[in-house]
C-alpha cells in the first residue's frame, strides 16, 4: 500500500530518497488546486495555522467546505480573482520520495507557463473533467508534455464522484486520448480515475471504485522510475566557472566547475575540448576540493585535467566517439513568450548552456496548430504561439537534439533591449 | 529505450541522486551562474540557518579559491550576541570579506526614523539599510536564503527576482525560468535578488545541516532564557523591548526556529539539545517556521507579499 506519513512529516531519509519534479496543468475548474491542496493536506505537508488561514478564508468566502484550492492560491490579485495567473512551485515529501510541484495555470493564454513548468519536470500530471471528456486544453496539455520531452504523462480524470464513478465514463475518456497521444511521442502514459474533492484514488485507493486495478496517484508518483530518463551514454560538461586559486600552494591548480549534462565521467575518461577540438584526459574529479570518483547528471563538480588547455566558460568537454554538433546554424521549435513577435530577419541573444551568442531568425518554417497538431504557414509566432525555426548563429554552439539531451538540446532568446525572456527553444537540427 | 548505448552498460539506477545531493547541486550551479554573469555580487547574511547553509553552498562553488563577492550582514542592533559571536567566527573559518551594514547608522544618519512603544522594532527599517548598502557599494546581486515554501508569496518568486531603482519586486513582470537557463541581464541601477535554495523547504535545510556537519548558534538548540509571552508567543526578555503592563519574564527551555531580531522573533518551548533532536521536532511539528516564531508576518495574510513589494528580501 501507498505509505504517507500517519502522522506529522515523514522524513525521507536524507542520503537515498530521490526528488521527483512533476508539473500539473488543466483547465480552469477541472480541480488542480483541489487536486494538489489534497496531496498537500493527506501527505500531511499542510501546517496547523496554514490550515487555519484556509478555514477563515472559507467561511468568509461561504465555500461552505474547507477549500483545499485555496491552500495554494499565493499572490492577493489570484486571491481576489479566484484565479491562478502564474506558475507557482510547492513541495511535499513521503517516506519515500520528495516532490517539487510545478503548478501551472491552464489558461490558453498562459502556455508560456506550461512550458516553463514543463522544461523542468520528470512526469507531467494533466487533469480531466470527467463530465467533460477530452477537451481542447487537454490536448495543448499533451502535446506541450511531448514537445518538453517529459518522459512521463498522469492523466487524471476528475470529478469521479460527479458521474456516479462510472467505469465507462472513464473508459471513454481514455480512449479518446490515447488515440489522440498516439501522434505525439510519449513514452509512458498512465490514466487514473480521481474524485480530488472526495480525496479518492489521490492518496488512497477508492472504494467506490473497485473497477480501478491500477495505483492511486501518490503511490505511482513515489514508485514511477526516473532514472533511466537522464542520458547517461554521451559525457556533456559545459564548462561553467575556472577555478584558479592564488596562494603558492595552488600555484598550478585550474580546474573547471560545471554541472554534468550528460554521461558519467571518471578519472582516466578521454574528453574532447569544444569548440577547440582538442583531446585530453579527465585527471581527477572534484567536489568542494576532495576527489571523487565519478560523476553524471545532474551533479555540479570540478573537472581537472591532464593538459593545461586554454578552456574558459562557454567551452564543453564531450565524449570523444559521440559529441554534440558545433552548429551555426539551428532548426529549432521554438516557443514565444513575448507580446513583440518572433518574426524573420530579427536578432536576439541566444543563451545555450553556459554559453551566449546572438542569433538571427533566417525562417520562419511553420505554426503548430496544437488542435489539429498540423502545420501552417506564417509569418510570425505570438505569444503563447508554437512554431518551427532556422536561426543563425553569431559563434558555435556544441548542441544536441532535444530529443537526445533535455540540457544540450535546449535553449533560450533573450531581447537585447528590453533584457526579457522571449523564447524557449528545442533542438531539431543543427549544421 | 531511449539511451541503448549507455542502458546496455549502465545501471541507471547506480547513477540515482538523493534529494539533498539534488537540491546541492541545482544551488551550486546557481552560485556559478552568478558569478560568472554578474559583475558585482555580495551574499547576505543574516547569521540564521538559511544562510548558514548558503556559506556552506558557496564553498562547494568555489573551493579551493576564495569567494568571488563579500559576505553582507544587515545588522539591525537588536540581534540576538549569541549570532553576532557566531558570525564573527564563521567567517573568520572560511577567511572571506564581511561588509557590515547598520541600521543604527542609518538611524543615525536620519534615513529612516526608529520606531517607539513597546512594539517598536527594526525590522522595517533594514530595507532602506540594504538598499542603500547595495546603492553604496554598487552591487548587481545579492544572494538571498529565502525559500519557496516559507510563504504563499513566495511560491512563486523566481530563483532570479529582478529589483528596480527602488527594489520593488513586481509579481507580474517575471521572467519565465526555463530548464536550468537563467537569464541575469539588468539595467544599470537595476539588480537581482538571487535565492539558490528557493527549492529547499525547512527540513531539507536542517537534514543538510546534520549531513554536512555544520555549526549553527547555540539559539538554535535548547536552552534556559528569561522570556515573556505576548499575543500567544514568547519572545526575549531584552533591553530592546519595552514590557507592556502584565507582561511578566519568567524562565524556560526554548530554542529558535528562526534568527531575526530579539525584538520580533518568537521561541519555541523545547528540550531538544542536540541537531538530531532539533530535526525530528522539526519533522514533527504542525506549525509553520513563520506562524510560529515571526511577529511580522503576523499582521496580515498578505503582509509578505506587500513587504516583499517594498523591497525587502
Ligand atoms: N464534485 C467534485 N468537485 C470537484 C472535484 N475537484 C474539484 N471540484 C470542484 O471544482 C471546482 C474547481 O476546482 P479548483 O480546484 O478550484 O479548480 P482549478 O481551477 O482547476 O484549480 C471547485 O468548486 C471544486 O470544489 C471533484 O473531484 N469532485
Amino acid at each position: 500500500m501507498p505509505g504517507p506519513a500517519s502522522n506529522g512529516h515523514a522524513i525521507p531519509r536524507a542520503r537515498t530518497s530521490e526528488l521527483l519534479r512533476f508539473a500539473t496543468a488543466g483547465s480552469v475548474d477541472d480541480g488542480k488546486s483541489t487536486l494538489i491542496g489534497r496531496l498537500l493536506h493527506d501527505s500531511k505537508a499542510i501546517f496547523d495555522d496554514q490550515l487555519e488561514q484556509v478555514a477563515q478564508t472559507s467561511e468568509r468566502r461561504g465555500d461552505g467546505y474547507l477549500n483545499l484550492a485555496l491552500l495554494t492560491d499565493g499572490l492577493r490579485a489570484e486571491r481576489e480573482q479566484g484565479i491562478t495567473i502564474d506558475v507557482a512551485y510547492r513541495y511535499f515529501q513521503t517516506r519515500r520520495r520528495k516532490f517539487i510541484i510545478a503548478d501551472t495555470p491552464g489558461h490558453e493564454q498562459y502556455t508560456r507557463n506550461m512550458v516553463t513548468g514543463a522544461s523542468t519536470a520528470d512526469l507531467s500530471v494533466v487533469l480531466v473533467d470527467a463530465r467533460k471528456g477530452v477537451s481542447e486544453q487537454t490536448r495543448r496539455h499533451a502535446y506541450i508534455a511531448s514537445l518538453l520531452r517529459i518522459p512521463h504523462l498522469v492523466v487524471c480524470v476528475n470529478k469521479m464522484d460527479l458521474v456516479g464513478y462510472d467505469e465507462a465514463a472513464f473508459d471513454a475518456i481514455v480512449e479518446e486520448l490515447t488515440d489522440w497521444t498516439a501522434r505525439l511521442d510519449i513514452p509512458d502514459i498512465t490514466f487514473i480515475p480521481i474524485s480530488a474533492l472526495r480525496g479518492d484514488n489521490v492518496v488512497d485507493r477508492s472504494e467506490s471504485m473497485a473497477w480501478y486495478g491500477g495505483a492511486p496517484l501518490l503511490y505511482h508518483l513515489e514508485h514511477v522510475v526516473i532514472a533511466p530518463d537522464r542520458n547517461l551514454a554521451e559525457i556533456r560538461f559545459p564548462v561553467q566557472w575556472v577555478i584558479r586559486p592564488i596562494g603558492d600552494e595552488y600555484h598550478d591548480y585550474r580546474a573547471y566547475a560545471g554541472q554534468v549534462a550528460g554521461g558519467v565521467l571518471r578519472p582516466g575518461s578521454e574528453v574532447l575540448v569544444l569548440p577547440s577540438g582538442l583531446r585530453t584526459r579527465i585527471a581527477a574529479l572534484e567536489s568542494f576540493a576532495e576527489e571523487i570518483d565519478t560523476a553524471f547528471p545532474t551533479m555540479s563538480v570540478t573537472v581537472r585535467l591532464a593538459d593545461e588547455l586554454d578552456i574558459s566558460r562557454g567551452d564543453m568537454l564531450v565524449e570523444p566517439d559521440d559529441p554534440p554538433c558545433a552548429a551555426r546554424e539551428l532548426d529549432a521549435m521554438i516557443c514565444w513568450m513575448s507580446d513583440q513577435p518572433l518574426a524573420p530577419g530579427r536578432r536576439y541573444a541566444i543563451k545555450h548552456t553556459t554559453r551566449t551568442a546572438r542569433a538571427i531568425v533566417d525562417e520562419l518554417e511553420h505554426r503548430v496548430d496544437v488542435n489539429a497538431l498540423g502545420h501552417e504557414p506564417a509569418d510570425r509566432l505570438a505569444l503563447n504561439e508554437i512554431g518551427r525555426v532556422r536561426l543563425r548563429c553569431s559563434a558555435p554552439l556544441m548542441v544536441d537534439r532535444y530529443r537526445r539531451n533535455r540540457t544540450t538540446g535546449s535553449f533560450i532568446l533573450i531581447d537585447e533591449a528590453s533584457n526579457d525572456t522571449v523564447g524557449a527553444g528545442m533542438v531539431v537540427g543543427a549544421r | 529505450m531511449r539511451h541503448p548505448r549507455g542502458a546496455a552498460k549502465l545501471n541507471p539506477l547506480h547513477y540515482e541522486l538523493s534529494h539533498l545531493e539534488s537540491l546541492e547541486a541545482e544551488s551550486v550551479y546557481i552560485f556559478r551562474e552568478v558569478a560568472a554573469e554578474l559583475e558585482h555580487p555580495v551574499l547576505l547574511f543574516s547569521g540564521g540557518k538559511d544562510s548558514i547553509v548558503l556559506l556552506r553552498l558557496a564553498e562547494k562553488a568555489f573551493r579551493p579559491a576564495r569567494f568571488p563577492f563579500p559576505i553582507m550582514h544587515v545588522d539591525t542592533g537588536h540581534n540576538f550576541p549569541e549570532v553576532i559571536e557566531f558570525r564573527d567566527r564563521l567567517i573568520e573559518r572560511l577567511g572571506e570579506r564581511l561588509i557590515v551594514a547598520s541600521v543604527q547608522d542609518s538611524i543615525d544618519k536620519g534615513r529612516v526614523v526608529e520606531e517607539r512603544g513597546p512594539r517598536a522594532s527594526r525590522n522595517r527599517l533594514q530595507t532602506t539599510t540594504l538598499l542603500d548598502a547595495i546603492a553604496e557599494h554598487g552591487f548587481d546581486a545579492a544572494f538571498g536564503g529565502a525559500r519557496r515554501d516559507e510563504e504563499r508569496a513566495r511560491a512563486k518568486e523566481r530563483m532570479f527576482s529582478f529589483r528596480d531603482d527602488f527594489g520593488q519586486w513586481d509579481p507580474k513582470r517575471q521572467r519565465p525560468e526555463l530548464w536550468s537557463l537563467y537569464n541575469g541581464r539588468i539595467r544599470r541601477g537595476e539588480h537581482v535578488r538571487v535565492f539558490p535554495i528557493s527549492n529547499w523547504t525547512e527540513l531539507d535545510v536542517w537534514q543538510y545541516i546534520v549531513a554536512e556537519r555544520l555549526a549553527v548558534p547555540s539559539i538554535y538548540l535548547a536552552h534556559p532564557r528569561r522570556v515573556f509571552q505576548r499575543d500567544g508567543m514568547l519572545y526575549a526578555h531584552s533591553p530592546y523591548v519595552e514590557l507592556i503592563e502584565g507582561e511578566v519574564p519568567f524562565e524556560a527551555s526554548v530554542r529558535y526556529r528562526t534568527v531575526g531580531d530579539m525584538t520580533c522573533t518568537g521561541a519555541v518551548r523545547s528540550g531538544a539539545a542536540t541537531l538530531e533532536q532539533v530535526v525530528s521536532e522539526i519533522a514533527s511539528t504542525r506549525i509553520t517556521e513563520r506562524g510560529e516564531t515571526r511577529a511580522d508576518d503576523r499582521v496580515t495574510e498578505a503582509a509578505m507579499e506587500d513587504r516583499k513589494r517594498e523591497g525587502y528580501f
